[in-house]
């Protein structure tokens, strides 16, 4: 199914994929009596874009929230840049250089954009807290360096106009930028993406795959995108795992993955005898 | 001179950045700072200064110390109280037990103390929050004020169980005790207020503020994108008790002079200030100034009218005091949740587009 080279290989339209960064070996996560993930195996290159797709139920959100520390599966074991990763708090993860993003938007509603955006640069500024309370050179230097950094991601996703504005205020199109935002603004290597268009339009659906090649053009940040749109899907990812009740049932390039029956059977059901 | 930003152009992020970026607001604020150090001493007669301004300082700081915890990190406490007791007594023991110490060094030192303190009891709320951790704040106010009363120890043995404050002075102006001036009293409560804002100001717009903000706003999505829920907590208490202490420091030190803990330190206190910082805004620094001086204003304004000029008995007026008081919580609750700081930002927005609103 897999053929690629072990060492990376150059992609139809230029992009440079890397050796495997994070490797997922038979992870199962159970709530209870419930097993919401099945063992389930697949690894993620360095710069590709990685689609996780499945019917409603089927386990991805979970996945998602394995990959980010939020969930500790049962059994399993997750490889990254080829050590395995001990038990770890979720903003433990988030400092070896994963960042995400949520499907019901999870920005703090009581600030501005920009104050959103500057909380994702936490891991990046290192000025104490006396420093901060004094607000004494280095802690003014620090915050005027790094919302010169922030800057530049505003600049990237086109959303200057609303730098000032409270979150609460945001329409929901706009409210999934700035959390994609916040998330580039910790600089991550990894960037888990879930359903970043669910509920938009046509037009949004547009800008916002724009922005995702863009960013893994750009800053060559390996990205993993949950999504339901299939044309989105097929579309944006270098090679996609197929989920369904929580077992793996597929796992290719777009093209490998559509012709795949148990796929087909999964999305479009199957005829009992 | 118009209020408004046009013509005010920013070039750096820093000057972006700063706490007034309205010219206006500048010069309001330089204003203000000449008349609270230059006029207000000389102006001012020592009924002013003991009934209204000295008070609304002490409340200012722990208000401030309150906000941080409430209102920017969303930790809910009803302890206020205990901790500025804590201010209170760490002063007491601190100055008779090294009496050469500088006092300003020791109210900064009784801050520290109830810094400890506070992250000590703040510890629940690593695993609870909301109305829970209001509870378990609850048991700090009645335990410490229990400790206060009960061990001979805080203070000193003494026959009455009350702390006083001794004679202390710096640069030969005494600070505190009796023949403490009142011109010296207030400049003590001046720059610790200016300085403490001034430490509020940075802290909560810096990366530390942001935390606390993110995991009022959102814990768990905070966590996720790499706050330590555990320092911004607890650094939260923190810094919220080191504001509450010194505010009790000062209460103890410069303001009452003797102090007996359940009743100056009472749960009415830890009320009072919880209602100045909701009246005033939580989340604000503004917040905090104008919640303190309405709810010390207020009394005397009522017992000036009401009872000076129309011969109502003192307690009706006081009856009538705790019903305003109550109304107001319960219509800034449902009609402006961030409080007279919210009001003062809408004046503002409209102000910048007078005359032409459209």
């Amino acid at each position: 199914m897999l053929d690629q080279p072990a060492e990376g290989y150059v992609t139809a339209d230029g992009r440079q994929i890397g050796p495997v960064v994070l490797e997922l070996k038979n992870i199962t996560l159970r709530f209870g009596g419930v097993e919401a993930i099945k063992n389930i195996s697949f690894d993620i290159r360095e710069g590709e874009i990685r689609a996780i797709i499945g019917p409603n139920g089927a386990g991805k959100s979970s996945m998602m929230n394995v990959i980010s520390g939020f969930y500790v599966p049962q059994e399993g074991e997750i490889l990254y840049k080829g050590y395995k990763r001990r038990k770890m708090p979720p903003y433990q993860v988030a400092r070896t250089g994963i960042a995400r993003t949520f499907q019901n938007i999870a920005l703090f509603e009581g600030m501005s954009v920009l104050d959103n955006i500057m909380t994702g640069r936490i891991n990046l500024m290192k000025s104490g807290f006396l420093k901060q309370a004094l607000w004494w050179g280095p802690a003014s230097r620090e915050e005027d360096e790094h919302r010169a950094k922030v800057e530049k991601v505003i600049d990237f996703l086109e959303i200057q106009h609303i730098r000032k504005t409270p979150v609460a205020r945001l329409p929901y199109g706009l409210k999934k930028r700035v959390e994609l935002a916040r998330a580039l603004a910790a600089e991550p290597q990894i960037l888990l993406l879930d359903e970043p268009m669910a509920g938009m339009n046509v037009e949004e659906k547009e800008d916002m795959s724009r922005f995702i090649l863009d960013v893994n053009d750009e800053f060559g940040t390996t990205i993993v995108l949950i999504e339901h749109d299939m044309g989105v899907v097929m579309d944006l990812s270098d090679r996609v795992v197929v989920m369904d009740y929580g077992k793996k049932i597929g796992d290719g390039t777009p093209d490998e993955v559509r012709g795949n029956q148990d796929v087909i059977d999964a999305y479009l059901g199957v005829a009992h005898e | 001179m118009l209020y408004r930003e046009a013509g005010d152009f920013k070039t750096s992020y820093a000057s972006d950045n700063q706490t007034f970026p309205i010219r206006f607001d500048r010069y309001a604020y330089w204003v203000v700072m000449a008349v609270a150090f230059l006029v207000l001493p000389m102006v001012m007669n020592d009924y002013w200064a003991n009934s209204i301004v000295v008070p609304f300082m002490i409340y200012v700081i722990a208000a401030l110390g309150l906000n941080i915890l409430i209102g920017y990190t969303g930790l809910l406490s009803l302890g206020t109280a205990a901790f500025m007791a804590v201010g209170a007594y760490a002063t007491f023991k601190l100055t008779t037990a090294f009496p050469a110490m500088p006092i300003y060094l020791v109210f900064l030192l009784s801050g520290l103390v109830t810094s400890a303190v506070g992250v000590l009891f703040g510890l629940p709320s690593l695993k609870i929050k909301g109305f829970y951790l209001a509870v378990a704040t609850l048991a700090a106010q009645f335990f410490l004020i229990w400790l206060f009363t009960r061990y001979g120890w805080f203070f000193n043995y003494s026959s009455t169980g009350q702390i006083s404050m001794p004679e202390r002075s710096m640069f030969g102006v005494t600070i505190t005790g009796a023949t403490a001036s009142s011109t010296a009293v207030y400049f003590t409560c001046l720059i610790f207020t200016v300085a403490m804002a001034w430490l509020a100001r940075n802290l909560t717009r810096g990366q530390m503020g942001r935390t606390w903000m993110a995991i009022r706003d959102m814990d768990i999505a905070a966590e996720i994108i790499g706050v330590n829920p555990l320092i911004a907590k607890l650094s939260s208490f923190a810094v919220s008790s080191f504001f509450v202490g010194v505010a009790g420091a000062l209460m103890f030190g410069v303001y009452l002079g003797a102090v007996e803990a359940g009743e100056a330190f009472g749960i009415n206190k830890s009320f009072l200030v919880l209602f100045m910082v909701i009246i005033g805004g939580l989340g604000s620094i503004l917040g905090s100034f104008l919640g303190a001086a309405f709810l010390v204003v207020l009394p005397v304004l009522l017992k000036i009218l009401l009872v000076d000029n129309l011969g109502w008995p003192a307690d009706l007026a006081r009856h009538l005091e705790i019903m305003i008081i109550g109304a107001l919580i319960i219509v800034v609750l449902i009609a402006e949740p961030h409080g007279m700081a919210a009001l003062w930002r809408t004046i503002k927005d409209k102000l910048r587009l007078w005359p032409f609103p459209h």
